[in-house]
């Protein structure tokens, strides 16, 4: 009952041309089903992410762990709560990052879990950098 | 299923089939000759009642599924044309849906049942636990049903609910896979979902034939929890408790027709008549009623794998029910404690369930972790407890003694009494939430419409006229691409004919195709076409509206609803009362305001509307005073306007509302002379056995 072959192939890397993005906007694409967010941060996010005192975090990790380095301002993220998989809202939530409508999940602007019942960060899917403006994520 | 019967056909080709498979036999000992304690109540007719509901879900099932597509893209279509083209598609469909709830709720009285008088004491204990896996079954066949017709409940009930099982360590993830047959729900899933849907029931028809057998070896509890012992305990199953069961199954019957004919909704929620999007979640996710105890359970642990532990646990601790309560008096009735006991729990279990349904926020997650707290004590430390405190009153030496001894004294009240209290208590948990209710935006003012109540109508001036409103207005922007312009002809619609369907249809370009060239090619609509819809896709249509697709019209007065609260839920189940969709539709038409109140901030290309959930609606105002011209003289205004188009939305969503409610008045006079009937028959099988 595991997915077949058909499922499996179309959930091979796709590519997303960052360009188009600006700074402080976000979009979301689907890989394998899921919504992933790759929001372009701001200077005042990327500061907020990288302020907060990682081990009082539910879940510590820092900023740096959850981005690559030398593209900072990109935050690649699954977007599908940790809580019962919902689907969260960018740009929402006291920590400028991500509300769940579901239970109330509050995510940063790293998509770190802040407060409300979600016990993990949003899962970074596996991506890198093809080019400064192209990722390729699978 | 009671031993070797003695039991004879005297028809020579019945005998030459029963001394090869004495089947005749066995139906006779366990149907017809089997001895049924004479002093069972009504609460025991909830058996025959669960196989009723049973038969009827397999037999409605499979005729559905004859014309269902099991397909992501499909099934939302498919059950909508169920509903509006298959012959008594709608009726099927509601006895499908509604009979699921009302199998939980006859399930429920069982179970409370067989709690209440201690039917899972030695010898029943496996009896019992066959009835708890019949449980678990009825509750996965359930949610899986729930989830084919591929709304947007459907989705995301499915996400939510298949999640919890990444909360297993370690394999979490991949059994979700596994579940899903992808990365997330989908196809795959709906699929399998259906493959298990189907199956699941006839599992649940073989282990009832267990639980039969099981109940006709240990032989049935009786109220008084003493074994029969003599032939004066007992009277034969047919026709005593046979006649008994089909009134009590008729006087079900009458619940479950109120709702198919005339609630259908109720017991839904509005948001599965949108199509499931796995882009955009539901603000509030609520699983169907039957399962909201046990979602309260697991909403009010913080920790997830706890909490998933806690909500499984809560079930499965049934199964050591037999062991947790080790009193030797089998019924409450003999148990003044227990009793009481009993129906605390019952009231626990009702807000537990009440509060599944909250949003988990604030005084909702503290009561829900105190009741969480009371449904385990009372399994873990009342049950045993008692057993070693309290003193039962004597029981009486058997069940004639119990029946004689009754005719003096009626010892009833106290069941009353404790119902009145949990409905007060309800009342109570209630009052805190209608105080809150009024989040977001105003609730819409109701409406006289003619198709509410029993014996509702549609206008056929106002259909005529919404449909104006809806081809020179609406159309524009939303679809309607459920109606076909046959539609238009039918029986209960704008009583068009069939010629003017189809001049109507005519005025249309249909887009047809590929012809021999390859080419495809403009042609004038016929009335099988449907409504063409204003934009070829959906990214076609959110990118004309400033980012907000307009939704296409054909259910939006079955698909948008606001939140009655308490009590009026409840009144609503008694004044029929379902029209929601329709008030809210004709309060967003005319809730348009030029004048933002202060502290309302509009983002750019909004508009303010005083209806519309957060204010802010893309839709500019779509109507003004004398935009459309009626032929009939009535009033060109924008009430009226909302009004004749909210009528014409309600039969696009309900074409078939008429015939239903006519249909269930016949229903209603048969059903109703029959359980008078029966119920004579009754009195009279047992005049001598009481």
């Amino acid at each position: 009952m595991n997915p077949d072959a058909s499922t499996i192939a179309a959930g091979a890397p796709i590519e997303v041309d960052l360009s188009p993005i600006a700074e402080g906007q976000d979009i979301k694409v689907f890989w394998r089903g899921k919504p992933i967010y790759i929001s372009h941060r701001t200077k005042k996010q990327i500061d907020e992410a990288r302020a907060v005192n990682v081990a009082s975090l539910p879940d510590p990790q820092t900023d740096e762990a959850r981005v690559k380095s030398g593209h900072e301002q990109w935050l690649v993220v699954i977007g599908i709560c940790t809580h019962l998989g919902c689907i969260p809202i960018a740009h929402e939530g006291n920590y400028d990052g991500f509300f769940c409508p579901c239970h109330g999940s509050q995510y940063d602007s790293s998509g770190r879990i802040r407060q409300g019942p979600a016990p993990l960060n949003l899962p970074v899917p596996p991506y890198q950098f093809v080019s400064d403006t192209k990722i390729q994520i699978g | 299923m009671s031993g070797p019967s003695d039991y004879q056909p005297s028809n020579p080709a019945l005998q030459w089939i029963e001394r090869r498979l004495p089947i005749f036999g066995l139906m006779h000992s366990s149907f017809v000759a089997y001895p049924t304690p004479r002093n069972l109540n009504y609460w025991w007719t909830f058996g025959a009642i669960l196989s009723f509901m049973l038969g009827m879900q397999i037999l409605t099932g499979v005729i559905l599924a004859m014309h269902y597509t099991p397909n992501a893209d499909l099934a939302f279509k498919s059950v909508e044309l169920i509903v509006r083209d298959v012959n008594y598609g709608w009726l099927l469909r509601n006895m499908h849906a509604v009979g699921a709830s009302m199998f939980f709720v006859a399930v429920y009285v069982h179970m409370f049942r067989g709690l209440y008088y201690g039917s899972y004491k030695e010898p029943r204990e496996v009896l019992w636990i066959l009835g708890v896996i019949i449980y678990l079954l009825m509750m996965a066949t359930g949610f899986m049903g729930y989830v084919l017709p591929w709304g947007q409940m459907s989705f995301w009930g499915a996400t939510v609910i298949t999640n919890l099982f990444s909360a297993v360590p370690y394999v979490g993830e991949s059994i979700v896979t596994l579940l899903w047959g992808g990365y997330s729900v989908g196809n795959p899933t709906l699929n399998r979902f259906f493959s298990l849907h189907y199956l699941l029931p006839f599992v649940i028809a073989g282990v009832v034939v267990l639980h039969v057998w099981a109940l006709h070896v240990a032989g049935q509890n009786n109220p008084d929890g003493v074994e029969p012992k003599t032939e004066k305990d007992t009277v034969p199953f047919t026709p005593h408790a046979t006649i008994k069961d089909m009134f009590g199954v008729t006087c079900f019957m009458l619940l479950y027709a109120w709702f198919i004919f005339y609630m259908p909704n109720y017991l839904g929620d509005a948001d599965n008549y949108i199509p499931a999007n796995p882009g955009v979640t539901p603000p509030h996710i609520v699983p169907e009623w039957y399962y909201l105890p046990f979602y309260a359970i697991l909403r009010s642990i913080p920790n997830k794998l706890a909490g998933v532990i806690a909500m499984f646990g809560a079930i499965i601790i049934l199964c050591f029910l037999p062991w947790l309560d080790s009193a030797r008096t089998r019924s409450s009735k003999y148990r003044p404690l227990a009793k009481q006991f009993f129906w605390i729990f019952v009231v626990v279990c009702i807000l537990l369930g009440y509060l599944g349904a909250q949003p988990p926020e604030g005084i909702y997650v503290v009561a829900g972790r105190v009741l969480t707290v009371c449904y385990f004590a009372y399994f873990l430390i009342v049950l045993p407890l008692l057993a070693r405190i309290e003193k039962p009153r004597p029981v009486p030496n058997s069940i004639s003694d119990a029946v004689l001894a009754k005719t003096g004294s009626r010892s009833t009240p106290m069941v009353s009494t404790a119902i009145v209290l949990a409905l007060a208590g309800s009342l109570f948990v209630g009052s805190i939430d209608s105080a809150k209710a009024s989040e977001g935006s105003d609730t819409p003012p109701g409406n006289k419409w003619s198709f509410s109540g029993p014996f509702g109508k549609y206008d056929r001036g106002a259909l005529q006229r919404g449909l104006k409103v809806y081809k020179e207005v609406c159309a524009s922007c939303h679809g309607l691409s459920y109606i076909a312009f046959r539609n238009l002809a039918e029986a209960g619609g704008p009583g068009y004919s069939v010629a003017q369907a189809a001049a109507f249809a005519s005025d249309y370009k249909i887009k047809d195709g590929p012809n021999d060239a390859g080419d495809m090619f403009e042609r004038p609509g016929r009335p099988a076409d449907y409504f063409p819809s204003p934009f070829p896709n959906e990214q076609a249509a959110r990118a004309a509206n400033g980012g907000a697709a307009p939704p296409d019209l054909s259910l939006i007065t079955k698909a948008r609803s606001y939140k009655r609260g308490f009590p009026w839920f409840i009144f609503d189940f008694f004044t029929q009362y379902q029209e929601q969709g329709p008030d809210y539709v004709a309060a967003v038409l005319q809730g348009f305001e030029d004048k933002v109140p202060e502290g309302v901030t509009i983002p750019e290309g909004s508009y303010y509307n005083r209806y519309f959930p957060g204010h802010a609606i893309k839709m500019p105002k779509p109507l003004s005073d004398g935009q459309v011209t009626y032929d009939d003289g009535s009033p060109t205004t924008v009430a009226q306007y909302a009004k004749d188009v909210t009528t014409f939305l309600m039969w696009t969503a309900e074409p078939h509302m008429e015939a239903r409610k006519s249909l269930g008045f016949q229903v209603f006079v048969f059903l109703i002379i029959f359980a008078g009937l029966m119920y004579f028959t009754k009195k009279k099988v047992w005049a001598d056995s009481h």
